[in-house]
């Protein structure tokens, strides 16, 4: 047993341990994914975070043509894509841990955990849509 | 309260909770990451709001800017933007406990201080900047 967990170490794929695959579930039904998604959305968060405060300042005050041409370059449009869907994603993952914290009753918790997720998914894609429409004209 | 939560109805003692404890920089600082990330969640819908403004057209973003330009759209903006440093310096705070720097009684005291001072001065220093009149440098 020893060997093949060791074998399958060396050749990991993912960051996922032997241990975590073949158990699947710990108390939160989800291992450590939910810990190493967020840990993984903050650190790449820090460089899209700063470039989003450059162009935030570098934008405010100017108006709305202006915008659209910085948005409609490739670039800017990706790094404003990922930024939108890292922060909301990362959002999504913070939500859940305040929900689990103070929402005991099964029901209600199932609820705000969906909400949390359609909300994130309509913030992303609202976010996306808006992007494209704006590269486009 | 005294209610356990997975066996409704079997009242057991509770460990000491927040009105027990003295406050300390470290459980402030803990407290508002929450709470600034509870406050950058209605802060992502406004930056949908913003983008989807903007790919609506001039009308479209006027109407963006005569929320955002109230005093009351003004107040919310700065607290995004404090919300928005004091979540970033103090996530990074995080990450360095994650690491393993960092996380002795005294050094965690000081950088909660340090994150309190740093989320004002960057909030403070945008808005004086963009009242200066040296924003808006990417036209």
């Amino acid at each position: 047993m020893p060997d093949i967990c060791n074998e399958e170490l060396s050749a990991m794929k993912s960051a996922e341990t032997p241990l975590h695959k073949v158990q699947g579930m710990g108390a939160s039904h989800s291992g450590t994914g939910h810990f190493r998604r967020e840990r993984m959305t903050a650190v790449a968060l820090i460089p899209l975070s700063l470039w989003f405060a450059y162009s935030i300042l570098g934008l405010a005050g100017t108006n709305e043509v202006i915008m659209v041409q910085y948005l409609a370059h490739p670039w800017n449009a990706l790094l404003m894509a990922a930024f939108a869907a890292t922060s909301v994603y990362h959002m999504s993952l913070g939500l859940q841990v305040v929900i689990d914290d103070y929402v005991h009753a099964a029901g209600t918790k199932i609820a705000l955990m969906l909400l949390v997720r359609f909300v994130t998914i309509a913030i992303i894609s609202t976010c996306l849509f808006a992007l494209i429409r704006i590269a486009s004209v | 309260m005294a209610d356990n939560p997975q066996i409704p109805g079997r009242n057991r003692p509770l460990s000491p909770h927040l009105t027990i404890w003295r406050w300390q920089v470290t459980m402030l600082a803990s407290i508002m990451h929450r709470a600034t990330g509870m406050a950058l969640s209605a802060g992502a819908v406004v930056l949908a709001w913003w983008l989807v403004s903007i790919s609506n057209g001039p009308e479209g973003y006027d109407s963006f800017m005569a929320y955002a330009a109230m005093p009351l759209g003004l107040v919310v903006l700065f607290g995004f933007t404090w919300s928005f440093a004091f979540h970033f310096c103090n996530g990074m705070r995080h990450l360095a406990w994650d690491l393993g720097y960092g996380f002795d009684k005294h050094t965690a005291g000081k950088t909660g201080f340090l994150v309190f001072a740093l989320a004002f001065l960057i909030a403070i220093a945008a808005f004086a900047f963009v009242w200066s009149g040296h924003a808006g440098y990417l036209q």
